[in-house]
C-alpha cells in the first residue's frame, strides 16, 4: 500500500516535469531517427578512383555501383590528384605493375575499392586460368589448387558472379557457376542500423532510466524529503519498491513507445515477440533503476550524477555487442560479463533479429535479474545511512 | 506524570566536533516541552536524536518504552523538521494526501482529517495550489498540518513558529493546549522567549549543554528575575563559571 503512494506521487511528479517527460520520450525517438538516417546513407556510398593507363578491360571489372571511375588522360602523381580531386584512390600501371593508391581517409571508401579491385583481380586471373586450362589437362592440379587459394581470400558477402570451372568431368567446357547468397537473419539490405538497433534500444532504455531515477532520488534526498520520508513508519524497502516500480512503468512505456516507433515509423522488423522485447526491456530498466538510485547515493548534486555516466554508462555501451565480444582480449571478456547492458543487448539481438524465443533468453535475463537483485539489496544497506531501522 | 520520551546521557559529535554534551530530558504527556536556545546551540541535533535520524554517540533514546531508532514508533509521532521538506510540485492537497497514507490513514477519514488539519493552521483556501507557488509562511504552516496529519500521540516540532503571523501563532498555540490537555506530549524548539513562556516545562540550552529546566514561573522565580530572557542570560553565565571551576 505505502509502496502505491510512492509510486503515485513519482507518477504525479513526473507528469508534471513536462522536461523530464520530454527527454524521456522524445529524445529516444529523436536519437533514434538520427541514428537512422545517419546509418542508411552508409550503405550508398560511392568511392571516386582516378586511373591511368588501366586497361579499359579491367576498369570494366573493377567498376560496380560503388565506385566511379574517372580516367586520366596524361601521366600525373596519384599522390597529387588524390589531393587536388578529392579522390579516394588512384590506380596506376607501370610496367605491368598495377599501384593503388588510397586516400584513406574514410576507411569505408578504402574498404569498398580493395575489395572491387581484389575482386577484378581474381576474376581475370580465373579468366586466364580458363583458358590455359583448356591448353593442358597438366596444368589442372596447380590450377584446383590455386582455385583453392582464391576461394579462401573471397570475401564472404561478395555479390557478383563468379565464373569458375564446375566440376572435373566437364572441366573441357567451363560453365558459369552461379552464387547465389542466403541470409539467414535479416535480408540483404539490412543496414548497420538495424543490426544496430537492439543495442540502441538496451543503451536508450537504460541511460535515460538511470540518470532520471538517479537524479530523483537525489532530488528527494537534497530536498531533505527523504529525511522527512524516513520519519514516517514506512519502510526503507518500501521507498526502493515505490521507486522501482514508478519508474518501471515509466520505462514499460518509454520501451514501448521506441519499439513501436521503430516498426511503424522507422519500419524495422523485430523477428521475435514484442512482448519478450519490452519483458527484456523492462528487466533491464530495473537494472538501470536500481544501479541510478545507488550511485545516487555516491554524489551530492545532480552536476556529481551526471558525472557518473563516463564511469558507469558509457563503457557499457562498448560491451553491448558494437564490437563483438568474443574477438576481445580475455580480460576484456570478463570486464563484459559484470556489464548488465551486455546480457540485454545480447538477449535483444537474439529476440529481434534471430527470432529467439523467452526460453532461449533465460539465460541473460537471469544474469540481468542478479544485478538487480544485488543492487536492490545494495540500495537497502545504502538507505541505513539515513535510518537504521 | 508517565514519561513519553526520556534521553539519557546522549552525547553527540560531528566530524570529531563534540556538539551534544550529556543531554537529558523527559517529556512527559499533558505536557508541552519546549527546547530554548540560541542558533547552533544543538536544539535540531537533540530533535534529530530523538527521533532516531541521528545515532547518539552514547546515552539512549527511549519513546513509549521502545529504544529508538524504532520504525513502528514513528507511526505515533508527528514530526515537523526545522527545514520544509515538501514535495513542490505537488498541491497542498497532495502533499497532506501523500503523509496520510503513508501513516495509513484510513479512506473514510482521509478528507476529514485534510481538512481538519488544514484548518488548525488556516491553510484551507490554498490546498489546491502547487507548494512551488506556497510562500515560505505557508510551507512552515503545511509542514505543521502534515505532522499532524495522523493524529499523532507525540509531536516533535523544529521551531515551528518561525514565519507564522502572531494571529495564527496564537491559534496554533492554543490547539497544542488543546492536544496537551488530550494527554499528548509536545516537545518543541524556539529561539523565541514569547514561545517560551507557553511552554510548561523549559530546558535552556547553550553549546550543547542543558544549562537549566523547570517550567517558566519556577525558573523567573529561581533566578529572581521578571522575564526568561534574563533567566537564560543569568543561567548561561553560572553555567560558564561551573564549567571553568
Ligand atoms: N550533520 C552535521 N554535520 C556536521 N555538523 C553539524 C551537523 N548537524 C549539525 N551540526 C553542527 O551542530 C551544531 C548544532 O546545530 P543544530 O542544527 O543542532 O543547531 P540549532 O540549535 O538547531 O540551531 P538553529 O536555531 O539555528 O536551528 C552546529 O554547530 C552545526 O554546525
Ligand atoms: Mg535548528
Amino acid at each position: 500500500m505505502r509502496i502505491l503512494t510512492i509510486t503515485k506521487r513519482i507518477f504525479v511528479e513526473m507528469f508534471r516535469d513536462k522536461r523530464t517527460l520530454a527527454l524521456m520520450f522524445v529524445a529516444p525517438l529523436f536519437i533514434l531517427s538520427l541514428m537512422y538516417f545517419l546509418f542508411q546513407s552508409n550503405t550508398n556510398t560511392v568511392a571516386d578512383i582516378g586511373t591511368y593507363n588501366v586497361s579499359s578491360s579491367l576498369v570494366k571489372t573493377i567498376d560496380n555501383k560503388h565506385i566511379k571511375i574517372h580516367k586520366m588522360t596524361s601521366d600525373v602523381s596519384a599522390k597529387k590528384t588524390i589531393r587536388d580531386k578529392d579522390y579516394a584512390g588512384f590506380i596506376k600501371k607501370t610496367d605491368g605493375k598495377l599501384t593503388v593508391t588510397y586516400q584513406n581517409a574514410d576507411q569505408s571508401k578504402t574498404a569498398i575499392i580493395k575489395k572491387s579491385v581484389q575482386m577484378a583481380l581474381i576474376k581475370v586471373q580465373m579468366k586466364q586460368l580458363v583458358t590455359a586450362t583448356k591448353k593442358s589437362k597438366t596444368g589442372l592440379i596447380k590450377m584446383q589448387a590455386q582455385l583453392q587459394q582464391i576461394k579462401k581470400q573471397l570475401p564472404s558477402t561478395m555479390s557478383s558472379q563468379i565464373p569458375a570451372p564446375s566440376a572435373q568431368k566437364n572441366m573441357q567446357k567451363p560453365t558459369n557457376l552461379k552464387l547465389t547468397q542466403h541470409y539467414l537473419y535479416g535480408k540483404s539490405d539490412s543496414s548497420f542500423f538495424t543490426t544496430m538497433l537492439p543495442v540502441f534500444l538496451g543503451f536508450m532504455v537504460f541511460f535515460f532510466v538511470f540518470l532520471i531515477s538517479g537524479i530523483s532520488l537525489l532530488n528527494e534526498r537534497n530536498s531533505r524529503t527523504l529525511d522527512r520520508l524516513l520519519a514516517t513508519p514506512v519502510k526503507r524497502s518500501e521507498i526502493i519498491y515505490g521507486y522501482l516500480t514508478g519508474y518501471g512503468a515509466v520505462a514499460i512505456i518509454q520501451t514501448a513507445v521506441i519499439v513501436l516507433f521503430c516498426i511503424y515509423v522507422l519500419s524495422i522488423s523485430i523477428l521475435g515477440s514484442i512482448w519478450v522485447v519490452l519483458l527484456i526491456c523492462f528487466a533491464l530498466a530495473m537494472v538501470a533503476l536500481s544501479m541510478g538510485l545507488f550511485v545516487s547515493t555516491f554524489a551530492a548534486s545532480e552536476f556529481q550524477m551526471v558525472q557518473f555516466i563516463p564511469i558507469v554508462v558509457i563503457p557499457q555501451i562498448f560491451f553491448s555487442g558494437l564490437i563483438p565480444v568474443a574477438n576481445m582480449a580475455g580480460w576484456l571478456q570478463v570486464i563484459a560479463h559484470i556489464m548488465p547492458l551486455y546480457y540485454g543487448a545480447s538477449a535483444l539481438t537474439d529476440v529481434i533479429q534471430k527470432q529467439a524465443s523467452f526460453s532461449a533468453v533465460i539465460p541473460q535475463f537471469s544474469a540481468i535479474l542478479a544485478f538487480l537483485l544485488v543492487f536492490i539489496i545494495l540500495n537497502m544497506i545504502g538507505m541505513r545511512k539515513y535510518r537504521k531501522v | 506524570m508517565d514519561a513519553v520520551v526520556t534521553v539519557t546521557h546522549v552525547d553527540k559529535s560531528f566530524n570529531k566536533k563534540r556538539i551534544l554534551h550529556d543531554v537529558n530530558l523527559t517529556a512527559s504527556a499533558h505536557e508541552i516541552l519546549g527546547l530554548i536556545g540560541p542558533s547552533g546551540a544543538g536544539k535540531t541535533t537533540i530533535i534529530k536524536n530523538i527521533m532516531g535520524m541521528e545515532q547518539p554517540d552514547d546515552g539512549k533514546v527511549t519513546i513509549f518504552g521502545n529504544r529508538m531508532p524504532n520504525r513502528q514508533v514513528l507511526q505515533r509521532i508527528g514530526f515537523m523538521a526545522q527545514d520544509d521538506a515538501l514535495y513542490e510540485s505537488l498541491t497542498g492537497r497532495e502533499n497532506l494526501k501523500f503523509f496520510a497514507q503513508l501513516f495509513g490513514v484510513k479512506k473514510d477519514q482521509l478528507n476529514e482529517r485534510i481538512e481538519y488539519t488544514a484548518g488548525v493552521v488556516n491553510l484551507n483556501q490554498d490546498l489546491g495550489k502547487r507548494v512551488s507557488n506556497y510562500s515560505g509562511g505557508m510551507k512552515r504552516r503545511l509542514s505543521l498540518a502534515i505532522s499532524l496529519i495522523q493524529d499523532p500521540d507525540l509531536l516533535v516540532l523544529d521551531e515551528p513558529t518561525v514565519g507564522i503571523d502572531p494571529e495564527l501563532r496564537r491559534q496554533i498555540w492554543d490547539e497544542l493546549r488543546k492536544y496537551a490537555k488530550d494527554g499528548k506530549s509536545i516537545i518543541i524548539t524556539t529561539h523565541v522567549m514569547e514561545d517560551a513562556a507557553e511552554c510548561d516545562e523549559l530546558l535552556m540550552i547553550r553549546e550543547g549543554h542543558i544549562i537549566t529546566h523547570g517550567s517558566p514561573a519556577s525558573l523567573e522565580k529561581e533566578y529572581n528575575v521578571d522575564n526568561l530572557e534574563q533567566v537564560f542570560l543569568k543561567a548561561g553565565k553560572s553555567n560558564e563559571n561551573s564549567n571553568n571551576n
